[in-house]
Order: structure tokens, then sequence, then C-alpha cells
């Protein structure tokens, strides 16, 4: 995989609007119509004010790719992102399951997961969000040496800590826990 | 049907009876969602008996209703609407969330609401799944913590009902405050934090069915359009004319809390006693320091004027907040005598703590200072609180008892008209004078007396059908720009915040690649939006049980607009009857209203409208 291509998706939570157009973004392109559910990218809102976009974190070792045993799960050597092959997938969720953000969900009307495929390099989550001027998501070049895994965390998690830098400590202990 | 999920939810809390509801395409049509539909509803079941109906009883109706608008324009907005415990006639009061998303997810248009629950309860949806539930564990418990238990138990319920779903995100939910449950005429429907549907008081008419909150979960997509090429196209055209807006995406109404004090001469102060400050500290900048610098947005919006506040520091420190946004940074700041950013996000905070309207109940705490100042109300009256002006700990405490309703707290809760009625019987003294309210809704924070306000018109609330409504406000002429312009707003269901660059007649060929249904801004203004104003009229003046208008008479501006603005660059001015009386008589015409204002039987009937004819010549309101 020559890295030189790879691309990733760089999160600022705190700068994120909580405007969604990134959900809208990413379902006119994965399902042509405008679906937040089926949406790659969710913005996770457990506390008003605190809007976490919540995508594939493209770990190094691929966890859920290991964990996938129908092998409907592989890595796109050209981006980096998780491909899906619905018609393997058994939605047995072992890969919610293996991956330390337990970011894949199903899709709401079929029985296969979905997971951020990068849009082939192009992501339209992270054009909707610079046209907004938001900056909440970033596209950089995947980086050598850097461990995406360890940014990788669950919803609830990533909220705790950003209610903590917007709210201070003592607050966002009353409203998230 | 395209742009509509195709039904309603229809609930009785009394019978606990659960159904789905159809409108034929006729009345989509001609009232299309929103505030165009609640109204035709509110008619059609309750208009024979309108004035003997309290909005506050079980048998008044709460509509929560999306527009073919909802997920597709720019901001997207929820409508609330029912027969109003404040004017006694129909308000579409609209709040912003992702609220009308899930419930279009869900497969629903909107829910209506009869009935009353037997005990506290909340209304779980989750797409088909529908369940009454038990609200008793947050019956009394303010914004934070209610959305705190409901969040979480419904997540997991939600996982129960899709088990190998993974992560589910969060419901959107509409709930009500103490202010709601103790059937408050200032309380709001609220979403997130801050986020309220607060004209209108709403809020009372949940906390009256006994109903605490609305959770829904939608999974499906959100309706398709007719013509979706050309509806994202121009979606994507509107969200670019907003990037554009670089001020206002900045700031958000936030820098109001100076500017319509020192440059316009146009915000509350002290009571409405003035319109005019300078107050340096009030300045954006300022609020700017207590930010997080966070834009606080809802789905699909381009522009993102709320701002979040939080204060991590000092005395009020854990306030979460909007900006605050301009009407708070008046009614609960400026016109309390409070200048100063920390102690507005303050009270803020407490106000949307409880489910106040912030204005609303901004209001009534500004009235009764005046009245204390003025000796009327004394220290004993109000339990011991010393309420002067810019005592923001007093106004947070009286805040408490209006929302609970506890001794003084019992009479503010009534809303600035009603408390100020009833206040004047117990003293003796006429005390309406002091109150800046149009049709019992305490009128927005832009007044008219300087004439520099975007609101300026000497009719603008005077004549609107959302009384003090100021984003429903009327001017002349009627159309693009006026009252009728709210009304497709509020009825397509979008925030008008999202549309300072676009024209109605844009709106209107959205509307037709939405729907695929043809509409002309003729045929919107001269029938369909005007049918819409009759019967919101009508239902207005009929009224009811508690209070009634008086054609004319009450079409008009408080006493306070009429004095001669005391201080500032634009001191001494102020309305002139003459011209004001022309502007209305003109509004009349303009709205087919006879010279009281009443609907003319011709105007009726030329709409379709003649039950609305036989029901006021049965009241005797038309001969």
């Amino acid at each position: 995989m020559s890295r030189e291509k790879l691309v990733w998706i760089q999160r600022n939570y705190e700068n994120c609007s909580g405007c969604r157009r990134c959900e809208i973004a990413c379902t006119l392109h994965h399902e042509e119509r405008i679906w937040p559910e089926a949406s790659r990218i969710r913005i996770f809102m457990i506390v008003p004010g605190v809007e976490i976009p919540h995508l594939c974190f493209q770990c190094e070792d691929y966890p859920c790719v290991e964990a996938c045993s129908p092998g409907a799960l592989s890595v796109n050597t050209q981006t980096g992102a998780v491909n899906v092959d619905a018609s393997k997938c058994t939605a047995c969720s072992l890969c919610i399951e293996a991956c330390p953000g337990s970011v894949p969900h199903l899709h709401p009307e079929g029985n296969y997961i979905v997971i951020c495929d990068l849009c082939d390099g192009k992501p339209k989550c992270v054009k909707a969000c610079q046209e907004g001027g938001w900056n909440a998501l970033i596209l950089i070049p995947r980086g050598k040496g850097v461990s995406y895994k360890t940014l990788a965390k669950t919803p609830q998690k990533l909220t705790r800590e950003a209610a903590k830098e917007i709210f201070g400590e003592e607050t966002a202990k009353e409203v998230t826990d | 049907m395209r742009g509509y999920a195709g039904k309603f939810l229809e609930i009785d809390l009394s019978s606990r009876n659960v159904k789905d509801t159809k409108f034929s395409d006729k009345i989509l049509k001609d009232y299309i969602g929103g505030r165009g539909l609640a109204t035709e509803v509110l008619w059609d079941r309750l208009g024979k008996k309108w004035e003997t109906v309290d909005p506050l009883g079980p048998e008044s109706i709460l509509l929560v209703l999306t527009g073919p608008f909802t997920g597709y324009f720019p901001g997207t907005k929820v409508c609330i609407s029912g027969k109003s415990p404040q004017s006694n006639g129909v308000i579409g009061s609209t709040v912003a969330g992702e609220f009308g998303i899930d419930l279009k997810c869900a497969g629903y248009d909107g829910v209506i609401i009869t009935g009353k629950a037997e005990k506290p309860s909340y209304i779980f949806i989750c797409d088909s799944q529908i369940e009454i539930k038990d609200a008793s564990p947050i019956w009394g418990k303010k914004a934070r913590e209610t959305l705190r238990f409901l969040v979480t138990k419904s997540i997991k319920e939600i996982k129960d009902i899709r088990p190998s779903y993974g992560e589910v995100k969060e419901p959107s939910i509409l709930y009500i405050g103490p202010a709601g449950e103790n059937r408050t005429r200032v309380a709001a429907v609220v979403a997130k934090y801050a986020h309220g549907a607060g004209y209108g008081g709403y809020g009372g008419v949940m906390g009256a069915k006994n109903l605490k909150a609305i959770v829904a979960k939608g999974f499906g997509p959100v309706p398709d359009v007719y013509d979706q090429k050309k509806v994202l196209d121009m979606a994507q055209r509107f969200c670019e004319s907003n990037f554009e807006i670089v001020n206002f995406r900045r700031w958000g109404t936030g820098g109001g809390g100076y500017f319509f004090g020192a440059e316009t001469s146009s915000e509350p102060v002290r009571n409405w006693q003035s319109e005019w400050h300078d107050m340096e500290g009030y300045k954006r900048e300022e609020f700017d320091k207590y930010w997080v610098k966070k834009s606080w947005g809802d789905f699909g919006c381009p522009t993102t004027c709320l701002k979040l506040a939080a204060l991590k520091t000092g005395r009020f420190r854990g306030a979460i907040c909007d900006n605050p946004d301009y009407e708070l940074e008046a009614y609960l700041g400026t016109n309390l005598g409070i200048f100063t950013p920390e102690e507005n996000i303050y009270l803020s905070y407490v106000s949307n703590e409880l489910g106040l309207c912030g204005i609303q109940g901004g209001a009534v705490l500004g009235l009764a200072a005046e009245l204390y100042e003025k000796g009327i109300l004394t220290k004993k009256d109000l339990d011991g609180i010393e309420l002067e002006w810019g005592n923001v700990e007093a106004f947070a405490a009286l805040a408490e008892k209006v929302a609970c309703r506890k001794g003084i707290g019992d009479v503010l809760a009534e809303g600035v008209y009603r408390a100020a009625l009833k206040l004047g019987q117990m003293k003796g003294v006429d005390l309406l004078k002091y109150v800046v309210h149009e049709k019992g809704v305490a009128i927005g924070a832009h007044g008219v007396r300087s004439g520099k306000d975007f609101i300026s018109e000497d009719i603008a609330y005077a004549c609107s059908v959302q009384g003090g409504d100021h984003t429903s406000s009327a001017s002349l002429p009627l159309d693009e720009g006026g009252e009728l312009s709210s009304i497709m707003a509020d009825s397509a269901v979008f925030c008008i915040f999202t549309t300072f660059e676009i024209e109605d007649d844009e709106k209107i060929e959205f509307y037709e690649a939405i729907t695929g249904w043809k509409l002309t801004e003729k045929k919107w203004y001269e029938e369909k939006a005007l049918r819409i104003l009759q019967l919101q009229r009508a239902m207005l003046l009929l009224g009811g049980p508690d209070v009634k208008w008086r054609p004319k008479v009450d079409d008009d501006n408080p006493p306070r607009f009429w004095e001669p603005l005391p201080s500032g660059p634009h001191k001494g001015k102020t309305l002139d009857r003459k011209k004001f009386e022309a502007s209305r008589l003109e509004y009349f015409e303009a709205a087919g209203w006879n010279e009281n204002g009443v609907p003319k039987p011709d105007t009726l009937r030329k709409l379709g409208l003649e039950d609305v004819e036989a029901k006021l010549k049965d009241v005797a309101l038309i001969e």
C-alpha cells in the first residue's frame, strides 16, 4: 500500500457546530437520499451542545477486519478505508465488538454493517464541513508512525472528554454521568 | 405524495388510544403543514365551541407538526400549536432541532395530542412503535435531569428494539420543565437545552395534559421529494447564500443586546420604561469572553446563529445556555436592569432549566420589578424578595416561584396581561399601563417607537394574528415580507434565520420541486395564506373562555408605546395616533376585514369559509 496517497479524517470535536450537513452529504452519496441513520458518519449528541462526529478511525491493525469471520470486511489499499461486502455480511456484530470506538453499525433497513469508505479518498462529509468553515473534519495525509487506534473511542467517552473542555469538569460530570 | 411521510400520529392521552391519521391531498395542498395545518385542524375540531375551550383543559389539542420543507430546506424546525393560553387564539410556535427529522424518519409528519393523561406521562416513538410511558420519575425535574434520564433510558430501550444494531444515537426530545408542569402561561416547549417554542405558551398545554415529553427516533430516510435534483441544487444555493452572511454566522443574534439599545433605541430596558442604553460592557465582544467559542447548530443549518455559552468560573459557574440570543439578552437582561453578560447568561440558564419562555417569563419578572419600584408590590408580597433592578439573584428566585406557582408566582405565572389584571384587582389600581403585550402575548424585544428597528411599523403587533410574536409581525403590503410570508415559513416549516437572501418566489419554486404540486405566489398570497390568516383572526377574536379581545379596540399598541421615548438619541419619539389608525384601517382592508378588523362575509365566502362566517354571525361579531 502506498502510504503517500492514504488519507485520514481528523476530527476536532469542539469545532463541530452540530449542523449535520456531513450526515446529509454522506447519505446522498451512499444512499442517494437524506437518511441520518444510514450515515457512515453520525453526529452523537448525548448531551446538548456536545456534538460528536463519529466515524471509522481506520486503526492501523484493523481489528474489525481481523474479527470478521464471514470475510465481509477488507482494507482498501488505495485509501486505507474499510470496505464492506454487504453480500457477505451476516450482521453478526463481531466487528462492532472488536472496534475500540464501537463505530460500525447496521444499515437501518438492510442486514449489513456500514462503515465509512472515505468516498474513495474524497470524503463528502469533509467537503460539507469545510464548506461551512467549521473545520470539525479535516482531510489530512495519513501519518506514518501515528497510532490512530489510540484516538478510537466510543461516543460516550468522546462526549465526556469534549464536555469537560466545553463546560468544565464539574458541569461535565453532572451532565454526562 | 412527495415531501410528506404520509401520515400523522394521533394520541388520545385520556383513553391511551393511538392511531394514524391522514389528511386529504386537498387539505395538505391548502394548509401545507405546521401553522397552516394546525389552524385547519383546530378550526375543524374545535371551531364551533372555540370560545368555551379552555387551552389548559383536557379538551384542548396540542399539535407538533413538520412541513414538507423539513429535512431539505437549510434550517430545521418543528411547529408547535394549539389554542394558546396566552392569546386564546392560534399561534404557530417553532423550535429548532432534530425532532422534526426523527419524526419524519419514523414515518410521521406530525403528532396530534388530545385528552389528558391520568398521571405524568411521556410519549415514546420509535418508528411504528408508540408507547405512553410513565414520567413520574422526572415530574418536577428541570431540563438537565429530565434530558439525562430520557436520553439514557430511551437509548437502552431502542437497543432492545434493535439488539444488534451497534451504538444507538440518542433520540430527539421535546419536553417541559416545572413551568410547563405547573400549567403556567409562560412556559415553553423545549428541545435540547435552551431551544424553546415559547410564543403561545404551549409548555403549559403539555403540562395540563400531564405530558412531560415526546421522545422520537426514526430509522427511515427523510421522505422522498418530487424533483430531488432540483431540490438539492436549490438547497445548496440557499446554503451558500447563508455562508455569505459572515456577521450573523460569527455572532448570531447576540450582537443585539448592545446594538438594539445603543443604536436603534428599540430594546426593552427596565420593563420598557426606556428603549435605549449605552452599556459598553454588554457588547458582543464582552459576551464572547464567556463563550466557549462553539457554534450550536441544528440539522442542515448553514448559519448556526446559536452559540453555546458556558460559565466555567465565578459564582455562577455551571450555567449553560445559548449565546444568549438577543431576545434573552433583552428580556432576561436589559429589561431587568441587568447589564453584565455573566448575570445574563446565568439568569437565562435558570429560566431555561425551569422551562420558562425567556420572553414571556422575562416579561413578568420585568413587570413585577416595576411594580416593586413603584411600591405597588412590596417585599412582603414577594415573600421577602427585594426585587431591585439588576438584582439577578432576586430575579432567579422569583423565576423559580413563577415556574412553580408559589406565592406571588402563582399570579405572575398567568403572564403579563392576566397578572396585571389580577394584581390590579388585588391592589385596587389599574396596572395595564405597565404591560407591554399584544393579545396577551408579551411583545418581542423590538420596540417600534424609534422606527429604527427592523420591525418598525406601528401596526407590527397591533394587527398581527399572533399578537406580540415578533417572528410574525404585521406590515404592509400584506404579502412578501408581511404576515403571509411568516405563514409560509411556519407552514412549510423552516427557519426564518436562513432566508435573509431567499425570496418568496424561490420558496414557492422549492415547494413545487418538493411536492410536485403547483403553486404560484398569487395563489399563495391571495388564497391559501389569506385563508389561514382569516382562520387565525377568527379564532383570535372568538377567544375565551377567560379573555376576549375586542376587535379594533384591542388591535392597538400597549399604552407604553404611546409614551415618548424618555432617553437616548431618539428621545421624545413616539407613535402618531392618526397615522396608526390610518395604517390599521389600510391593513384591515388589505386583509379583507371590515373597519373593525372582523373578516368580511365576502372575504370568507371567496375563500370557502362559510362556516367561519356563520360562526362569527352566531357570536354577533358580524351582522
